[in-house]
């Protein structure tokens, strides 16, 4: 133990680093701690791989789903739930996660320390984007993995199916990860954050086609669905890993990819909105 | 600039929450290189003050600068001058001690070497340690390393020795000492008055949103607050406490009268806990009733 330090050294202040440096080494920094913490790896990262997994086992016996009036042809259970689960794997990764996280650092005094160094809260946001791009893209690289792998579920050749997987992929992702900061807001405090946040995922995911059939859905909670993101991330998922065959079961009977760009771009905008309206490093008094 | 201009300017700062005035009316100046006590009952004010200084609260009246900003619209480049250590902090801590102190040097434009950091507050062996799993007092050293690792000119410590053992408190006085001999600005609350009088040069007593005393560390309460205090048991078992400003004599007088040594006898010289206790009593006696203030005062 020494308690002394060296001194100032006699050069001058150096200039500050950029917004754009300070952002890109939180990104590691956040994803460090992202993988460190058990629930988040549990609840977010590996989730749909359980789902996916449970689908496969509990309905597998019931044979393949739109199968021919023979009875022949059709995909299996677990390569009609694949695009349902990256969905809800985007959801997760980006909404669940920054949600939850952002208020748990709101709650522990995390936010509040770091608004007392000179980081702007631009960085800040670019490592949780960067944080969630990363892990979600790493999530669903894997899940294909293993849905090739393991589930034996053919993927598509195409490299057009590849560019909506894309598109669909990024623009759902961050649409989630900025919807995911407007939403840290919400909860008093950081141990409520779960309460407030998990619900709210779990109830988009059972209205939006990710654990039941999208078109056994009554026409109405369709229509709510419709409202909110989810459902058209779900959708275009099933334009690129379900065959044409299947656009037919759609709401308007086509993959409207039109229509998935511009409900996500909309709540994109709202997620920019929502983030930049209600972030603060500490909750200020009036 | 020169270096009389004041690190901290706090001119007639007043706040309040509502109905509440945690703050009322308070003036003081800190200058470079000062260290400055801000000392009080919890509730005071006192973090309310620290809070408004580091730019987390909007003030509801007065002017202030510190290190000649206004906190209240403190950039960036302000920020990377100063240096907090919060009251109390719950992170959770999933980061080691170094992966802490390595991101948030990266913050600074000149931060102090981490390695350098982490030996001043004594936690070498601790370095690859999470966070989480150290005691509450070893994650209090880690906010003081982390309030110091950007190499501020002014740092605030807000009651940064709660938890401390007796061991680690005087290793902070003395990593607190060499900040000093730097040159850095320190603005410091605390409930432990030797750690005041110890480290301070100037002391602020706030009580009920007022600061009822200011001044260097070994003049606050005013010379009779400093009076000596004789105190002895006579023969017939009765106590008897004296303040005197010639304590030497009062005791040789008792010796003569009990033709020996006087039972228990103690010569106190108030130490800063005792003139600070005084202080705050007899604001809270003069508050209570008004019509004795100045007999009080």
């Amino acid at each position: 133990m020494s308690s002394t330090l060296s001194p100032q050294p006699v050069r001058a202040r150096t200039a500050r680093h950029g917004i754009l440096s300070l952002g890109l080494s939180r990104i590691g920094f956040e994803i460090k701690l992202y993988f460190r913490s058990t629930d988040t790896v549990f609840f977010t990262f590996l989730f749909p791989f359980i789902m996916l997994g449970i689908f496969t086992a509990a309905f597998s016996a019931q044979g393949n789903i739109g199968t021919n009036p023979d009875g022949s042809g059709g995909i299996s259970v677990g390569a009609y739930y694949l695009p349902g689960m990256l969905a809800a794997g985007m959801l997760l990764s980006g909404l669940q996660n920054l949600a939850i996280d952002i208020a748990g650092e709101k709650g522990d005094g995390t936010l509040k320390r770091l608004g007392g160094t000179p980081l702007s809260p631009l960085s800040y946001f670019i490592g949780k984007i960067g944080q969630v791009l990363v892990t979600g893209i790493l999530q669903a690289v894997l899940l294909l993995i293993v849905a090739r792998f393991v589930f034996n579920i053919a993927l598509p050749t195409d490299p057009e199916k590849w560019l909506t997987f894309a598109w669909v992929f990024l623009l759902g992702v961050i649409t989630c990860a900025f919807l995911g900061i407007a939403l840290s807001a919400l909860p008093r405090s950081g141990r409520s954050a779960s309460a407030v946040v998990i619900p709210i995922v779990l109830v988009l995911q059972f209205i939006s086609g990710v654990y039941l059939q999208f078109n056994a859905l009554p026409e109405w909670m369709q229509n709510i669905a419709g409202l909110f993101p989810l459902k058209w991330m779900a959708q275009g998922m099933r334009a690129v890993f379900l065959p044409e065959t299947f656009a037919a079961q759609e709401q308007n009977g086509a993959w409207e990819l039109g229509l998935v760009a511009l409900a996500l771009l909309i709540w994109l905008v709202v997620g920019l909105v929502g983030s930049r309206l209600s972030f603060r490093w500490i909750r200020k008094d009036a | 600039m020169t270096t009389s201009t004041p690190a901290v300017r706090v001119a007639r700062l007043s706040k309040s929450y509502g109905d509440f005035d945690a703050v009322s009316d308070i003036s003081f100046d800190i200058l470079p290189g000062e260290t400055f006590a801000l000392l009080g009952p919890n509730g005071a004010g006192k973090s309310s003050t620290i809070e408004i200084l580091e730019g987390y609260r909007d003030r509801s009246e007065g002017d202030i600068t510190v290190l000649g900003v206004d906190p209240q619209h403190g950039g960036l480049d302000w920020k990377a001058r100063i240096g907090i250590v919060l009251q109390s902090s719950g992170e959770s801590g999933n980061a080691t001690v170094v992966e802490q102190l390595r991101h948030f040097a990266g913050l600074y434009p000149n931060p102090r070497p981490v390695d350098e950091v982490i030996a001043a507050v004594g936690l070498e062996s601790k370095a690859k340690t999470r966070i989480h799993k150290l005691s509450g007092g070893q994650q209090r050293r880690v906010d003081v390393a982390l309030g110091i690792i950007g190499r501020p000119e002014l740092l605030f410590l807000d009651e940064p020795t709660t938890g401390f053992d007796p061991e680690a408190r005087h290793q902070f006085w003395d990593l607190i000492r060499s900040l000093k001999a730097e040159g850095t600005t320190i603005l410091l609350t605390t409930h432990n008055l030797d750690e005041a009088a110890e480290l301070s040069d100037r002391a602020g007593i706030i009580v009920g949103g007022q600061l009822i005393d200011i001044g260097a560390i070994g003049e606050l309460g005013g010379p009779a607050a400093r009076t000596p205090m004789v105190r002895w048991r006579d023969p017939s078992g009765a106590r008897h406490e004296t303040r005197t400003d010639s304590p030497a004599r009062l005791v040789a007088e008792l010796a003569a009268d009990a033709g020996g040594e006087p039972a228990e006898l103690q010569v106190i010289r108030p130490s800063l806990e005792d003139i600070y206790l005084g202080l705050v009593r007899r604001h809270a006696a003069a508050t209570s009733n008004p019509e004795n203030a100045e007999v009080l005062a």
